[in-house]
């Protein structure tokens, strides 16, 4: 067994190993030299061993052993292996492990210690881990402590009673008494109770803001910013849904806005805090005014976080300040194009919650190029959105269909999937234009077939409208002279290509049934090719297929019938799962019934 | 409105407010602690209602650009294989950002703060309704007090004196939230916790001089 080394120099040699290989070893070895230390009832190094392990912890390594360890230093007499006991504490034990609950009553012990030093590692330790149990048994302790001694112990029994709260709420009311106030179980009643301490509050922020230069409490010009944040904060929860407090913080919400210097950092986190407050309380409108235009200043700074805070709290306020919001429309949809992922995101939520039937053209050409550019986590979200504005929106059906298709080719594949539906459905409801889309969606479909949304879409649509298509006449767009083979060209590379999904495929077969009532040459073709696919792997296309081809064969009579326009949208999946359950007879029996059903809306 | 017992109220409310002044506290300490204890009991009253109002820090996590942890602090209660996840993912997230990106970063439902001082990133994670800025400034109070502490503070400095940036952290940070703002009180209180280590230690050497172990 090695002599141990003192911390330092196990961190230099674990540093100064070149291979992972080479610093496992060293790490091994160490462990295995404090393991045996730490079995030794007496050591001398104890406080030094348990800190080269925290090390080798921090580093990635197991150190459960070393758990053990630090139960019996924190029970330890000396300071200094209190101190690494209870760094250990809180580095290894949590309130999950079991021995955490042995450090319960050495911690008991500290709390009550002659030295506040001991108090204070006692008091950090509970805030940090202390589990539901430790809290409970410990309360009374931090209760004690909160009334009986100096500021410095004060202080973190305090917040060691926040994290108290925290763990076990009911407990909020053990802290009340003995100059504490009291918790009463109504919201409302407590907030007016509480709302008395709000001229206070009042009073020390103005002195904090005004006079009283205190250097070691000053950043940058500001007087404790952590402290003026905090305070602000509070006047935040105490005016809420509360007119008389929020009367009575007006004046000083009004000169905080108004004199804090935003050059550094410091002011504008006051500044930030002070508008939030602004807008959440019962403010004045001369105050929110105040507040929006500085959030507009904000908007202007070149500072990359100052614009993305300004756009966060510009979100909170779109809905209830839309007029005062869509001033600085410009400047929001300027932030779309910046480098940062960040800035992006914000600029994408406040832009799609500015889009009104005013500005939505402009607005949706700015979109649609940030969609063709955008970081892919933010693509869906902005696809959504997109379409959601479109919905609400769209000045005209053509201008609708076009924006989705525009969606669909850029950014098919994370668009959710309710799209085809919904697209479909909008393409039928809009019957003048089944020209114009059915020839926008065949140019799209043989220029590209690796959306998938698009290519269903676009199946579907050759599908139902073929005819109109190989027709060649079209008012809206410069028709292409499509014939008969080339579009059962398209329909068949849809169906062959690997990258199509099996929905997609279910969609192109179903698309080239349909084209058998509506054109005239290839049906032998068409007949072939449902026959193919009739010993296809794929069930669903199998199913397909193999129904297709008896409509061809027995039931050819009503292949005209059953393959008709369609009026009403059927629900694809539901259809295709049900034909698991009932064999091929009763199945095609059942597809006929439903067209038939759909013949009869559409009379 | 009702009041519940309200003489009660009103003289415990009295006494508490003269608490402050019988202790002759500087007004900063004063209203740091009724801070405090006022957060308490909203802390108590908002778990009771929709959700926990938590303004704390959920962790901290200190590494260079290579991604070696050089500090973790968590505030809240996680396994061990969780918290090496999430240090994982964050310390990647933070290191694909370029230099001169904004200092805040959505994930999950926490905002992530962080800064880069020479080698080292400070990262720390707060909830979504928090003060980024303020965030930003606790970073940089944190890194004053190193750099107070060690006399121009590098990153060889916290690799092997780790135990001490831990030490100094827990002065300035408990349970996730800034308790002391004044740079001089937090380095004071280190520096008399640290005389009282050498005190603790320097017998034993003592001893092991003369050949008693």
């Amino acid at each position: 067994m090695s002599p141990s080394v003192c911390l330092q120099e196990m961190i230099r040699v674990i540093r100064g190993a070149r291979t992972q290989g080479e610093e496992r070893g060293v790490i091994q070895r160490e462990c295995a030299a404090i393991r045996a230390q730490f079995r030794q009832a007496d050591s001398g190094g104890r406080s030094h061993n348990l800190a080269k392990l925290l090390y080798v912890h921090m580093l990635g390594y197991p150190a459960h052993f070393g758990q053990m360890e630090c139960v019996r230093l924190i029970a330890s007499s000396k300071y200094s292996e209190k101190r690494i006991g209870y760094l250990g504490a809180m580095m290894l034990l949590d309130e999950k492990q079991d021995a955490s609950l042995l450090i319960t009553n050495s911690i008991k012990n500290d709390l009550s210690h002659s030295s506040q030093h001991v108090q204070s590692l006692a008091l950090c330790t509970l805030a940090c881990m202390g589990s539901a149990e430790m809290c409970r048994d410990l309360a009374p302790e931090i209760e004690r402590l909160l009334k009986a001694s100096n500021s410095y112990i004060k202080k973190k029994a305090a917040l060691c009673a926040v994290h108290i709260v925290r763990k076990i709420p009911e407990l909020g009311e053990m802290f009340t008494p003995s100059s504490f106030l009291i918790v009463l179980n109504s919201d409302t009643l407590y907030l007016h109770y509480l709302s008395h301490s709000v001229p206070e509050l009042v009073q020390i922020m103005k002195n904090l803001v005004t006079s009283g230069y205190s250097p070691e409490h000053n950043v940058a010009g500001i007087s404790d910013p952590f402290l003026q944040v905090r305070i602000l904060r509070l006047l935040r929860i105490l005016g809420r849904n509360n007119d008389a407090a929020s009367d009575a913080m007006n004046d000083l919400l009004a000169q905080v806005a108004t004199n804090t210097d935003s050059s550094k950092t410091a002011g504008s986190a006051v500044l930030y805090e002070t508008v939030l407050t602004i807008m959440d309380i019962r403010s004045e409108s001369g105050l929110r005014v105040l507040a929006v235009n500085i959030l507009g200043r904000f908007l202007l700074n070149n500072d990359r976080n100052i614009r993305y805070i300004s756009m966060t709290s510009l979100q909170k306020i779109v809905q209830t300040d839309h007029t005062a919001v869509q001033r600085h429309r410009g400047t929001i949809v300027d932030c779309l194009k910046d480098q940062d992922a960040s800035v992006k995101r914000r600029a994408l939520e406040l832009s799609l919650a500015l889009v009104s039937a005013a500005n939505i053209r402009s607005m949706m050409k700015e979109l649609l190029l940030f969609l063709s550019t955008c970081p892919p986590e933010l693509r869906s979200h902005a696809a959504s959105g997109i379409f959601n504005a479109a919905e609400r929106y769209a000045p005209s059906q053509r201008w609708h269909i076009d924006t989705i298709l525009h969606v669909l080719v850029t950014a098919g594949g994370d668009v959710r999937d309710e799209t085809v539906p919904n697209l479909i459905q909008l393409i039928t409801a809009a019957s003048e234009l089944h020209c114009y889309t059915v020839h926008k969606l065949y140019r799209a479909l043989i220029s590209d077939i690796v959306q998938q949304s698009l290519v269903q879409v676009a199946c579907w649509c050759i599908g139902e409208y073929g005819d109109l298509l190989l027709k060649g006449e079209c008012e809206e767009i410069t028709p292409m002279q499509v014939t008969e083979d080339d579009v059962l060209d398209a329909l068949e590379t849809v169906l062959q290509s690997h990258m199509s999904t099996p929905t997609s495929r279910g969609f192109a077969l179903t698309a080239i049934m349909k084209l058998s009532t509506r054109i005239t040459n290839n049906v032998d073709r068409i007949r072939s090719v449902v026959s193919i696919y009739g010993s296809c792997i794929d069930v669903e296309l199998q199913q397909r297929a193999v129904e297709y081809n008896a409509l061809f064969k027995k039931y050819d009579h009503m292949r005209y019938f059953t393959m008709s326009y369609c009026t009403v949208i059927l629900e694809f999946g539901c259809r295709s799962r049900l034909s698991l359950y009932f064999n091929i007879h009763d199945l095609l029996l059942m597809h006929i019934l439903d067209n038939l059903l759909l013949f009869s809306y559409s009379q | 409105m009702e009041w519940v017992g309200s003489p009660k109220i009103n003289q415990l409310w009295w006494d508490s407010s003269l608490w402050g002044r019988e202790l002759k506290l500087n007004t900063c300490e004063r209203s740091h602690l009724y801070c405090a204890r006022v957060k308490i009991s909203l802390t108590a009253v908002y778990s009771g209602t929709v959700r926990t109002y938590q303004d704390n820090m959920q962790f901290m996590l200190l590494f260079s650009r290579q991604g070696k942890l050089r500090l973790q602090k968590w505030y809240v209660a996680l396994s061990d294989t969780q918290k090496k996840k999430i240090s994982r993912e964050v310390i990647q997230m933070v290191l694909a950002r370029k230099p001169k990106m904004c200092s805040f970063l959505e994930w999950r439902d926490l905002k992530i703060v962080y800064k880069r001082y020479a080698s080292l990133y400070f990262c720390c994670a707060v909830e979504d309704q928090e003060n980024e800025l303020i965030t930003l400034e606790i970073i940089h109070r944190y890194v004053e007090l190193l750099d107070k502490y060690f006399g121009s503070v590098c990153e060889l400095d916290i690799i092997f004196n780790f135990e001490k940036a831990y030490y100094i952290l827990d002065e300035f940070i408990l349970g996730g939230e800034a308790q002391e703002t004044s740079k001089k009180i937090v380095l004071k209180a280190i520096e008399q916790a640290d005389m009282l280590q050498e005190e603790a230690e320097a017998p034993r050497s003592v001893l092991e001089e003369i050949g008693l172990t």
